[in-house]
């Protein structure tokens, strides 16, 4: 119900006409930058909490996987996991194609805002654009997090042996944060071009499956066609799926190397936040 | 006294269509000004290049001193912005809501919460701030935006259509607040409307857009003057000098654009 104005309240000390100081120094523009990316993702991250439904219904499609799936091809041992049990092997997959879906649909999300608003206010406040992107590219991050949590669950419970040295999961962490940033990016710049939910989730279907298995999350890129060999060599998610490979398990199972598993992430994360950051102010036209 | 907003010959087109052509206008500090005009007159586009959303395709423009193309981050900082849409955030509380725009305008740390409280009280929120903005009604919605939109303290407020879709005692208490805000804070207001009561109301001036040109500016009391007609209504006003081209522009997507404004409204 509308509600009678309040009795006039003067605004006191700190209601003076553009108080807001500015702070000096060097450090000043990039605390600046990190406070709003940081402030963006908590504003994500509260929704969560008010709302935490998604994140336990997005729980069951790995849960299928590494139950299904992942039971069913282990007793075939058909694919050649280089003498790892196959859900031990299948398990990095399962998490990167968590962390994939989780952040490839961001672009709903931002469409969502666009249609609302906020995208506008976002814009027309005092924030670099490539903040805002990376806010969201970290919020996605935070989600991605959680399902890892849940698949770490799943995963003891399926008896797989996990490397817990405090290294490792600092890496993990870092990878399930670097490649949600990177498919989280990437979706948000289709939605900047094609600005309408439907346009989008075509796209976003026609794009999550050549992604996931053109990588090697279910299998090793070795038993692929040449053809396709190529494909996974450029795509990210074969990253991901390398590194969290070598990093999740006891005794590390990768196929590549880590720096090129963090360098090709990390690149292509900042290509993408900048590419974002140009594109990002499309929407409000 | 020198404007606080200032246009020349500024134009905005889309490929062939021309949504904004040739404006000049000038506001002066601490005026309410109304943009009025049909659906699709280029209101909102105008709006959007005086708030740094669009720019320009010719002319320019200064908001504040600022110039809003090679200055937009300047201008950034001193101006606020409530769209048409109901844009504040359903899934976070009304609090929420403003402590995340008090972080992006920089509001420092130590001041942010009692901004942000100040804010909620001054629009009549006090006792709504910790619900979920998805139970607020309509109007309630719109008076949280407008905290949003002041908590850096704006030289210039930009409002599209404020009142769009509220029933008519929403409306009062959003424009009671709104004048009530001109009051405390010296802020110079721009906003568009639809209603002709609204911008009898609300508006020391006003300029009323048709096909993207500025069909007349001034005082009611100057364009009634203008047309000969002392005693004309605002309405008689409007469609005697938009040459009562009925139903001119208000395409499909504007329409379903407030036709959705409307029904989230309830």
């Amino acid at each position: 119900m509308p509600q009678p104005p309040a009795p006039a309240r003067p605004p006191n000390g700190s209601g003076k006409a553009m108080s807001i100081q500015e702070k000096s120094g060097i450090l000043a523009a990039p605390l600046s930058y990190l406070q709003k990316v940081i402030a963006l993702t908590g504003m994500d991250v509260r929704k969560l909490r008010h709302d935490p439904t998604e994140l336990l219904t997005r729980a069951i499609q790995p849960a299928l996987w590494l139950i299904v799936f992942g039971k069913v091809f282990a007793g075939t041992h058909a694919i050649p996991t280089g003498g790892v049990d196959y859900i031990a092997f299948l398990a990095p997959g399962i998490l990167a194609q968590s962390v994939l879906f989780i952040a490839i649909f961001n672009g709903i999300s931002v469409i969502w805002e666009r249609d609302l608003g906020i995208v506008h206010k976002f814009l027309v406040s005092p924030t670099p654009r490539t903040a805002l992107v990376l806010g969201k590219a970290l919020s996605s991050g935070m989600r991605a997090l959680t399902q890892a949590i849940i698949i770490y669950a799943l995963v003891l419970l399926l008896g797989v042996e996990v490397n817990w040295s405090l290294p490792a999961l600092a890496g993990v962490v870092i990878l399930v944060l670097l490649g949600a940033g990177l498919f989280s990016t990437f979706s948000l710049i289709v939605a900047c071009i094609v600005k309408t939910r439907e346009r989008f989730m075509g796209i976003g279907q026609v794009l999550t499956m050549p992604l996931f298995f053109a990588s090697s999350a279910i299998y090793p890129t070795s038993i692929m066609p040449v053809w396709l060999q190529w494909v996974a060599r450029f795509n990210p998610l074969t990253y991901e799926v390398d590194g969290l490979r070598n990093l999740m398990l006891a005794g590390g199972q990768g196929g590549g190397s880590l720096p090129v598993d963090f360098t090709v992430l990390i690149s292509t994360l900042a290509l993408l936040v900048i590419i974002g950051g140009r594109m990002y102010p499309r929407l409000a036209v | 006294m020198s404007p606080i907003l200032s246009t020349q010959n500024l134009s905005r087109r889309f490929g062939p269509v021309t949504a904004v052509d040739g404006v000049t206008l000038s506001v002066a500090a601490g005026e309410i000004f109304g943009l009025l005009g049909r659906n699709g007159a280029g209101k909102s586009t105008l709006i959007k290049m005086l708030t740094t959303l669009l720019p320009p395709s010719s002319g320019s423009a200064q908001v504040a001193g600022f110039d809003i193309e090679g200055e937009a981050a300047k201008v950034r900082r001193v101006i606020g912005y409530v769209p048409q849409a109901l844009s504040a955030d359903g899934e976070l509380t009304g609090r929420e809501n403003l402590d995340i725009f008090a972080r992006l305008y920089d509001i420092p740390s130590s001041l942010r919460k009692a901004r942000v409280g100040e804010g909620l009280e001054f629009m009549g929120l006090g006792d709504s701030a910790d619900r979920l903005v998805a139970t607020y009604s309509g109007g309630m919605i719109r008076r949280l935006e407008i905290a949003q939109s002041m908590l850096h303290r704006p030289q210039v407020l930009f409002l599209d259509e404020p009142t769009v879709g509220l029933d008519p005692v929403a409306r009062e208490a959003v424009w009671e607040h709104i004048i009530r805000l001109r009051q405390s804070f010296k802020t110079t207001i721009i906003l568009t409307t639809h209603y002709m009561d609204e911008a009898e109301k609300l508006c020391d001036r006003i300029a009323i857009m048709q096909q993207g040109k500025l069909a007349a500016a001034g005082t009611i009391a100057e364009l009634r003057a203008a047309t000969g007609d002392e005693t004309a209504s605002l309405t008689d006003l409007f469609t005697r000098l938009t040459g009562n081209a009925a139903e001119a522009g208000g395409g499909y997507a504007a329409t379903a654009g407030t036709r959705q404004t409307a029904e989230r409204l309830g």
